[in-house]
């Protein structure tokens, strides 16, 4: 049962920019269910995990939660899309073996009064290991997007390669966006690149697209699916990405 | 086809224009000249109808319609192009994308079918080739890495394609070396030279002149039309200033 679930506070790091009331109304005993993931050495596994409204637009809480370890020489991509819920939030807790590989590419996206949240933490553990995170937001509303990254780098874990990039899109005003990336790195032979950023639609290409008679509708959503487009770029299945892309624009059609 | 009457209007309540006004018959090409800072680009600008360029007396009519009723993406529709002295770079979206949506959306208000994507490849291939531009340069991101001559171009390919029925052209020829230039002028007479079209040409140089001549020339200063003639007042601003003849004017 759930009585050993204590609820997260906005005072947890983790859960600093979150909808902590809206975690209360959710089903408890799925609150501390992990869904595992382990990559076997020198194989790949990939996954995609969509947070999308079935119907009509969702007020429930959605959580997923995944543990993934990749063995040595191992490479595990995941492509997550948080569209749905009034909170909906993706945790991603990964660890890495010698010379393994995490891909992680994300978009969260809502309006209203919803908050759409990724939450990554990268432990590179043991030397060689790469991953590479891309996560982008678009809000509009009273929306928020969060984007928590962590990277662990152990002492042992020397040529570690670490990228993360973020980026948030803010198509109205009211809605939010919040990025906290953190590193902590105990090795001293290792690469870790972080980049975060946060803007509207560019005005000048907006104004550039209606003088070639695109209504602004249809100019915003070729900006939108532009913006979101690095996310998916390392998704090596076509059909995979265009799944995504259309969860991803349905919901900026249905709601802006 | 064009008529602008005692236009005004501002930028952040700064008035840039003061009272021009213009007309532009079907088949003819004006140029409009003027130092820096004359308002030139503010022109082009609001007849586009570019956000923060407030109209703030005057009348704008293109083919019988109130132009500045008009949201930009409806001006387009209606037929004006807007070529940018400065075109913008969209990181990615393709110029195949973007122009087969510009097109088509064009179309679909004025009542029309929809190109296929063969079709249109077809006609982007055929402008490309007309403007000497590299088909392989329009499935790339628009205009991201093209240089400033290529820029250019790439705005006439986008003219060709887009089949506009009046040009309201922004220093298309800075950025031009004379090769590019000869290019860009045959490329605007070959999409734009017809009975039932006009182009309103903004330019400093007289150079672009000698390969679409224009059939009259206005100078711009002050924000109104302090001068009008044909081409021969063109090579006399090339030979002896706007100030020479500006004074000859007052």
């Amino acid at each position: 049962m759930s009585e050993s679930v204590i609820l997260p506070t906005r005072r947890d790091e983790a859960w600093r920019y979150s909808d902590t009331d809206a975690v209360a109304g959710m089903d408890l005993g799925r609150f501390d269910h992990w869904d595992d993931v382990d990559v076997p050495a020198g194989e790949t596994v990939r996954r995609c995990v969509v947070i999308a409204d079935a119907g009509e637009p969702s007020d429930t809480t959605e959580l997923r939660r995944l543990r993934v370890r990749v063995a040595d020489g191992g490479r595990c991509e995941l492509f997550v899309v948080v569209s749905s819920g009034r909170l909906g939030r993706v945790e991603v807790v990964a660890m890495l073996g010698d010379g393994a590989h995490l891909e992680l590419g994300g978009v969260t996206i809502g309006g209203r009064d919803t908050t759409r949240e990724i939450v990554s933490r990268v432990a590179h553990e043991k030397p060689n290991g790469t991953s590479n995170q891309v996560v982008r937001a678009v809000h509009w509303g009273r929306g928020t997007g969060n984007f928590l990254g962590r990277i662990d780098v152990a002492s042992g874990a020397q040529k570690t390669d670490a990228a993360q990039s973020f980026r948030g899109l803010i198509l109205e005003r009211g809605a939010s966006v919040n990025a906290v990336p953190q590193l902590e790195i105990f090795a001293d032979d290792v690469k870790c690149a972080h980049g975060a950023t946060v803007g509207q639609l560019d005005e000048q290409a907006r104004f550039y697209m209606a003088a070639r008679g695109l209504p602004p509708e249809v100019a915003r959503r070729l900006l939108v699916q532009a913006f979101v487009a690095d996310a998916f770029v390392a998704l090596d299945d076509a059909d995979d990405r265009e799944r995504l892309m259309r969860v991803v624009l349905g919901k900026l059609d249905r709601h802006l | 086809m064009l008529t602008i009457d005692n236009l005004h209007a501002e930028i952040d309540g700064k008035p840039i224009l003061n009272g021009l006004s213009l007309t532009v018959q079907a088949g003819e090409v004006h140029a409009i000249m003027g130092p820096n800072g004359a308002g030139k680009s503010t022109l082009a600008y609001v007849l586009g109808g570019r956000p923060g360029y407030e109209v703030t007396q005057g009348s704008v009519t293109f083919a019988g319609q109130d132009l500045l009723a008009l949201e930009p993406h409806e001006r387009a529709a209606a037929g004006l192009f807007l070529g940018f002295q400065y075109p913008v770079e969209i990181p990615g979206v393709s110029n195949v994308q973007f122009l087969r949506e510009a097109l088509n959306a064009q179309r679909r208000s004025r009542g029309e079918e929809p190109l296929s994507g063969g079709e249109f490849l077809r006609l982007a291939r055929e402008k490309a080739a007309l403007l000497n531009l590299d088909m392989e340069m329009l499935k790339r991101h628009v205009n991201v890495g093209f240089s400033g001559g290529e820029k250019k171009r790439a705005e006439m390919v986008q003219m060709g394609i887009l089949d506009p029925r009046f040009a309201i052209l922004d220093e298309t020829d800075s950025g031009l070396d004379i090769d590019a230039l000869r290019v860009v002028g045959e490329g605007i007479n070959a999409i734009m030279r017809a009975p039932a079209k006009g182009v309103l040409l903004i330019t400093h140089y007289q150079r672009l002149l000698d390969y679409v001549r224009p059939d009259y020339v206005h100078i711009l200063s002050g924000g109104r039309i302090v001068r009008s003639g044909g081409a021969d007042l063109a090579r006399r601003l090339e030979a002896e200033g706007y100030d020479a003849v500006m004074e000859q004017a007052a």
